[in-house]
C-alpha cells in the first residue's frame, strides 16, 4: 500500500494505473478520526500482471479542508465512487465534473454525512434536498419518466429518458432506492454478525458476497482455508453462477416478449434452486460460507445430486439455446442492440459479462486467481460485438464452462484426503485493511474490511459487480428505442440491491 | 420454428400441486421439544435478529415475523430442544379473524386476485421467488391469480424488503393509487419483521410502520409454496373484504 497526502492522489493514481493498463477497481473513504488519523481516501487498482490489487491511501490531514483532487478527469470510472464519497462522508472531490447526489435521495437533510463516525447508525433524520436528474432539453424533445415501481417483478430504479422522437437521446438512471445503510449497520458487529448481513446484501449474489467478505477477513488473520473448504466454495459459487446464468438467459427472452424460452429458462432455474436447497438447506445457498472455511461439507450423496442435475441442465439448456438460434425475429431484436464499445468498457472499468461481451477479457477467477481456481481448467469466454447478442452468447458459453468447473471440483473433492472444513478460531489484526474478491455471476465482487481491537467491524466497503457496470447501461441505450430498454437492461441483468447496499 | 414447436411438444406438463414440505436439508419452521429445554438461553443470543423470546414457562418462542431461518439457534441449542423441520412456516392473517388455512385454500378458487409487486428495499431474493410463481412449475394463473402492471389494477400489493427512506414515498403513493378495497401482504422477514439489518439511518423499518398489513409470509426468502398458500388465503380474505366494503355494496 502506498501512503500519500491527498494533494498527490492524481500522481500516485497515474503511477498505479500503469498508464491506464491497470483498471480502477474501487475507490472509497474511511473515517479514521477516532484513530487520530483523520479521513482517508483509498484507491484500488487491479494489477493483472502480479495478480494483485494495488492500493493507494490518500491522507486528508486533520484540520484541513475535507477535499481531494478528483480522479474522474483521468479515469471516468471514478465518477460514481467520488459522488458516493461526497454523499456519505462530505469529502469533496475537487474538479469533479458532476457532483450531483447519488446515494441519498430527496428525503435526507442537506449536509448529512452518515458514514462519519460521529453520526450514530440509527439516526432518524428527515429533511429535504434536491436530486436533479440529467435531462436533454430543446425544441421537440420530450421526457419519459419510468419507475421506481415497475410493471414487472423487478427491483426499484427510476429511469428518465430524454427522447428525440423514437430515439433515446439521453438516459439518466436514479438508483440506490434500496439503500439500507448496510455498510454502516455492520460497524461494531462481530465478524459472524456482519457475515449474516453481508449474505443478505443481495439474494442472487449471496455466495459471492459471502466469499469476498470471508476472504478479506481470512487475509487479516493469515488463516489457511482447508483445501476441502476451498473446493466446496468453488462448487457453491459456481452453482450460484449456474442458476443465475440459466435464469437470466430465459429472462432476456422475456425482454423481447419471447415466452417459450422464457418459461424454459424459468423451469430450469427452478430445478437448480431445488438442487441448492437439497445441498445447502436454502434455495439461495445461504449459510454455507463462513470465515475460515465452510459450514458443512458436501457428502457423496450431495455430489451425486449435483452431478445428476448438471446432466439434466446441460441437455435442457442446449435445447433452449437451439430454440433461440432458430428464431430470426428474435435474433433481429438482439443483434446490434445496446452496443457498448470496447473503449467504453475499458474507460468505465467494467467487469463480468458486460466487459467480456465487449472484448475485455476480465475475470477475477483468472486475473487474481483466488482460492484454487488456478488448479482448474476453464476458459474465459469473450465476444467482441458488445451488443445484447454478445452478452447472451457469453452467458451461454459460460454455462458450459461453469458445468465443467463444478465437475472438476467435485471429482477433486471426492479424492480429497483432508477432512477439516474450517480453520480454527480466527485471530485477526486490528486497524489494518484487507480486500477480498470473487467473481459473481455479474462480475468481480470486491469487499474491503478493517477490524477494531475487539475483532468487530470498523469499516466494510462493498463494491459489487453491478457497481461499475450500471453507468454503461445509459450509454448502451443512446440512440435505441424505449421498447428495447427491457431487453438491453436484462442483457446486463444487474442487481439493484447489490449496488444500493 | 420446427425446433420451437418440438420443444413445446416434447416438454411434459411440469406443473405441480403445492408442496409445503421441502427437501431433507431445508431449514423451515422450527420445532421445539419443551421437555429437553434446560433454559440456557443460548438460542436468544445466537439469533441475529432477536426473533426468540422466552415464554413465561421459560421456553423459547419464535417470532416468525423476524426469523430469517439461518439455523444459528438450532446450532447453539446444546440440548436439541430447537431444530429446523423441513416444512414451510405458514402465512399469518393479521387483519381478520384467524381462520383455518386449509379451509381458506378450498374456498379460494372462487375469486380471482390481481396483485402488484412492490419492492420496498429488498435484497431481491423474495423478488426472485415471487417471479418463480409464474414459472411452469408453480403456474400461478391456474388459481385465477395474476400479477398486474399497475397498482391501479391491483386488489393487493405484495411488498418485499424492509422499507427504506429512499422508497417510503413510492410505497405510500403505490398504496394510495390502488382502488378500494385493498389488501397488503408483507413477504419475507424484512417486510414482516424489519429486523434483518437492525436500525439504520436509511431505514424506516417493517412495513406495518407505514401501511396496514393484512397478511404476513415468514421466510428469508419464503419459498414459492408458502407464497402460494398466502395468495390463496388472500383471495379468500379479499372476498370477505369486498362484502364489507361500502364501494361494492351487494356485489360478489
Amino acid at each position: 500500500m502506498i501512503h500519500i497526502k491527498a494533494e498527490g492522489l492524481r500522481g500516485a493514481a497515474n503511477v498505479l494505473s500503469h498508464n491506464g493498463r491497470n483498471s480502477l477497481t474501487a475507490m472509497f473513504a474511511n473515517d479514521e478520526t477516532p484513530l487520530g488519523k483523520g479521513y482517508a481516501v483509498y484507491c484500488l487498482f487491479e494489477d493483472k500482471g502480479e495478480k494483485d490489487i494495488k492500493i493507494v491511501r490518500a491522507q486528508l490531514e486533520p484540520g484541513n479542508e475535507l477535499e481531494f483532487p478528483s480522479l474522474t478527469p483521468l479515469f471516468p470510472a471514478a465518477a460514481w465512487y467520488e459522488r458516493e464519497i461526497y454523499d456519505l462522508f462530505g469529502i469533496k472531490p475537487l474538479e469533479h465534473p458532476d457532483l450531483r447526489p447519488l446515494v441519498l435521495h430527496e428525503g435526507f437533510p442537506k449536509e448529512f454525512y452518515p458514514m462519519r463516525k460521529t453520526i450514530p447508525c440509527d439516526s432518524h433524520v428527515a429533511g429535504k434536498r434536491d436530486y436533479p436528474l440529467a435531462k436533454a432539453q430543446g425544441e421537440g424533445l420530450f421526457e419519459v419518466p419510468v419507475g421506481p415501481i415497475h410493471a414487472g417483478i423487478i427491483e426499484p430504479g427510476h429511469f428518465c429518458f430524454s427522447q428525440a422522437g423514437e430515439a433515446v437521446l439521453q438516459l439518466d438512471a436514479k438508483l440506490f432506492y434500496t439503500h439500507r445503510g448496510i455498510e454502516k449497520a455492520v460497524e461494531g458487529k462481530s465478524i459472524g454478525g456482519a457475515l449474516f448481513m453481508v449474505e443478505r446484501i443481495c439474494g442472487a449474489c449471496s455466495v459471492a458476497n459471502a466469499v469476498s467478505f470471508c476472504q478479506a477477513v481470512e487475509k487479516l488473520s493469515y488463516a489457511k482455508v482447508p483445501r476441502r473448504a476451498e473446493l466446496t466454495r468453488v462448487v457453491i459459487a459456481e452453482m450460484e453462477r449456474l442458476y443465475n446464468h440459466v435464469g437470466d438467459t430465459g429472462n432476456l427472452c422475456a425482454g423481447a416478449g419471447f415466452t417459450v424460452p422464457n418459461a424454459m429458462g424459468a423451469r430450469l432455474k427452478e430445478e437448480l434452486l431445488r438442487c441448492n436447497e437439497k445441498i445447502a438447506g436454502n434455495r439461495f445457498l445461504r449459510g454455507m460460507i463462513v470465515p475460515g472455511g465452510i459450514h458443512r461439507t458436501l457428502k457423496d450423496e450431495d455430489a451425486k445430486i449435483i452431478l445428476a442435475q448438471l446432466t439434466r441442465t446441460e441437455n435442457d439448456y442446449r435445447l433452449l439455446t437451439q430454440v433461440l438460434n432458430g428464431q430470426d425475429g428474435f435474433l433481429n431484436r438482439i443483434q446490434k442492440t445496446g452496443i457498448v464499445r470496447k473503449k467504453t468498457a475499458i474507460d468505465l472499468a467494467m467487469v463480468g459479462i458486460g466487459a467480456r461481451a465487449s472484448g475485455v477479457g476480465r475475470d477475477a477467477r483468472k486475473d487474481l486467481a483466488y482460492g484454487i481456481y488456478s488448479e482448474l481448467a476453464f476458459d474465459i469466454c469473450t465476444e467482441t460485438a458488445g451488443d445484447v447478442e454478445a452478452r447472451l452468447l457469453v452467458r451461454i458459453k459460460e454455462v458450459a464452462e461453469t458445468i465443467k468447473i463444478i465437475r472438476q471440483a467435485l471429482s477433486l473433492l471426492a479424492h480429497e484426503p483432508e477432512t477439516s472444513i474450517c480453520s480454527e478460531k480466527l485471530e485477526c489484526r486490528s486497524y489494518e485493511g484487507a480486500w477480498g474478491i470473487s467473481e459473481s455471476a455479474r462480475g468481480s465482487d470486491l469487499h474491503w474490511v478493517m477490524l477494531d481491537e475487539q475483532q468487530n467491524i470498523y469499516r466494510l466497503f462493498v463494491r459489487s459487480a453491478s457497481y461499475p457496470n450500471w453507468p454503461a447501461l445509459p450509454i448502451a441505450m443512446q440512440g435505441e428505442i424505449i421498447p428495447d430498454f427491457p431487453l438491453v437492461n436484462k442483457s446486463f441483468e444487474l442487481c439493484y440491491a447489490c449496488l444500493d447496499r | 420454428m420446427l425446433k420451437l414447436i418440438e420443444s413445446i411438444l416434447a416438454g411434459r406438463i411440469q406443473t405441480e400441486e403445492i408442496d409445503t414440505v421441502g427437501s431433507a436439508a431445508y431449514r423451515g419452521e422450527l420445532a421445539t421439544r419443551p421437555s429437553q429445554c434446560i433454559e440456557c438461553g443460548k438460542c436468544l443470543s445466537a439469533c441475529p435478529v432477536g426473533a426468540i423470546s422466552l415464554s413465561r414457562r421459560k421456553l423459547p418462542c419464535i417470532d416468525y415475523k423476524k426469523c430469517v431461518f439461518c439455523g444459528k439457534c438450532a446450532e447453539a441449542c446444546a440440548e436439541g430442544t430447537l431444530s429446523h423441520t423441513n416444512l414451510d412456516a405458514m402465512p399469518v392473517i393479521t387483519s381478520q379473524n384467524n381462520t383455518e388455512i386449509g379451509r381458506l385454500i378450498n374456498a379460494a378458487h372462487t375469486r380471482s386476485l390481481h396483485v402488484r409487486h412492490l419492492d420496498a428495499g429488498s435484497c431481491n431474493a423474495c423478488d426472485f421467488e415471487m417471479a418463480a410463481l409464474t414459472n411452469p412449475v408453480y403456474d400461478l394463473h391456474r388459481y385465477g391469480i395474476s400479477f398486474v402492471a399497475s397498482p391501479r389494477h391491483a386488489d393487493m400489493i405484495m411488498v418485499t424488503g424492509v422499507v427504506t427512506r429512499n422508497l417510503a414515498e413510492a410505497v405510500l403513493m403505490t398504496y394510495e393509487a390502488m382502488p378500494e378495497p385493498k389488501l397488503v401482504m408483507a413477504v419475507g422477514a424484512c417486510a414482516a419483521g424489519g429486523a434483518t439489518y437492525g436500525e439504520t439511518y436509511a431505514l424506516i423499518g417493517a412495513l406495518d410502520k407505514i401501511l396496514p398489513v393484512d397478511i404476513l409470509v415468514p421466510g428469508c426468502p419464503p419459498r414459492p409454496s408458502a407464497m402460494l398458500i398466502a395468495l390463496l388465503a388472500a383471495s379468500d380474505l379479499y372476498k370477505q373484504r369486498c362484502r364489507l366494503s361500502p364501494f361494492h355494496g351487494e356485489a360478489d
